[in-house]
C-alpha cells in the first residue's frame, strides 16, 4: 500500500478534455516539491493523458487506481 | 582530454540553441472559421499550455470573425466591409459546424450536447487560454481583406494585429507547428 501522506484531494469528476490536464497544471505549481495531490475524475483519456503531461511537465504518477464510477491519479510534484 | 569533451559539449549546446524549433512552443494558425475546427484549436491550445507550452494562435482568413466582439459596433465602413460584416459570424458564439450543421439544428444539437457532456464550449476555452497566457495574433491582412478593425474585436489580454512575419518567427522558434 502507498506510503505517502495526501496535500490535497481534487474533485476533477464529470470534466472532459482537456480540463482535467489543464486544471492540474494550475494547481501544482501551488503546492510544495514532494506533496502529492490525489485526482478524482471520469474522463478515461486521463489514463493515458496524466502519465503524457506528467512526463512533459517532469512530474510524477505514483498510481492509478481505477474503482467503479471514479479513476483516481496520485501526482507527485517533483519540480 | 576532459577540458576538450567539455568544450565540445559547449559548442554543440551554442548550436543546439541556434537550431530551429528549439523552443517549447506551440504556434498554431486558425484559418478555419467552423466551429468543431476552431473548438479543437481551443483544446490544443489549452492543453499544450497545461503541458508546459507557450502558445501562439495567429488567427487568419475565415477563422478571423471568431475575434470579433457582438456587441461592439463600428462605422465608416466601405460597402464591402459592411458586406462581409454582415455575412461573416459575428464572434465565437456564430460559428457552426463544418458537416451536420443541417440549417442550424445540427449545430444547436451539438452545442446542447456538449453541454451535457460537460465538454468545454469556445467562452469557457478562451477565458481558460487568457488565463494561461495563450498569445492571440489576428492577421493584418485578412482584416484589411475584409475591413475588420480592431476596435470590432475581443477584449482578450494581449491581442495584437500582425503580419505573416511574426507569424513565421514565432513559427521557426517553436517545435510544434499546426494549421488548422
Amino acid at each position: 500500500m502507498a506510503d505517502y501522506t495526501i496535500a490535497k484531494t481534487l474533485d476533477y469528476k464529470g470534466l472532459a478534455c482537456p480540463m482535467p490536464i489543464v486544471k492540474i497544471s494550475q494547481v501544482i505549481g501551488s503546492v510544495a516539491i514532494g506533496d502529492v495531490l490525489e485526482v478524482h475524475t471520469t474522463d478515461p483519456g486521463s489514463l493515458a493523458d496524466f502519465p503524457a503531461w506528467a512526463k512533459t511537465t517532469g512530474q510524477a504518477i505514483l498510481e492509478t487506481k481505477q474503482e467503479p464510477g471514479v479513476i483516481k491519479i496520485f501526482v507527485k510534484r517533483q519540480k | 582530454m576532459t577540458l576538450n569533451v567539455e568544450k565540445e559539449i559547449a559548442e554543440l549546446k551554442a548550436k543546439v540553441g541556434d537550431m530551429p524549433g528549439a523552443e517549447n512552443k506551440l504556434t498554431m494558425i486558425v484559418f478555419s472559421g467552423d466551429l468543431d475546427k476552431q473548438l479543437a484549436a481551443m483544446i490544443i491550445a489549452t492543453g499544450a499550455a497545461a503541458m508546459g507550452m507557450q502558445v501562439v494562435l495567429f488567427f487568419t482568413f475565415w477563422g478571423l470573425p471568431a475575434l470579433r466582439a457582438p456587441q461592439k459596433k463600428v462605422g465608416g465602413k466601405s460597402f464591402m466591409g459592411k458586406m462581409f460584416g454582415m455575412m461573416l459570424p459575428k464572434g465565437r458564439n456564430k460559428l457552426t459546424l463544418s458537416q451536420m450543421h443541417m440549417a442550424g439544428m445540427g449545430t444547436a444539437m451539438m452545442k446542447g450536447l456538449m453541454k451535457k457532456k460537460n465538454v468545454a464550449g469556445l467562452d469557457e476555452m478562451y477565458d481558460l487560454a487568457a488565463q494561461l497566457a495563450v498569445k492571440i495574433y489576428a492577421c493584418q491582412m485578412s482584416m484589411d481583406l475584409m475591413g475588420f478593425t480592431k476596435e470590432e474585436m475581443i477584449d482578450y489580454p494581449g491581442l495584437e494585429v500582425c503580419g505573416v512575419a511574426t507569424m513565421l518567427s514565432h513559427a521557426k522558434e517553436s517545435s510544434i507547428q499546426f494549421f488548422i
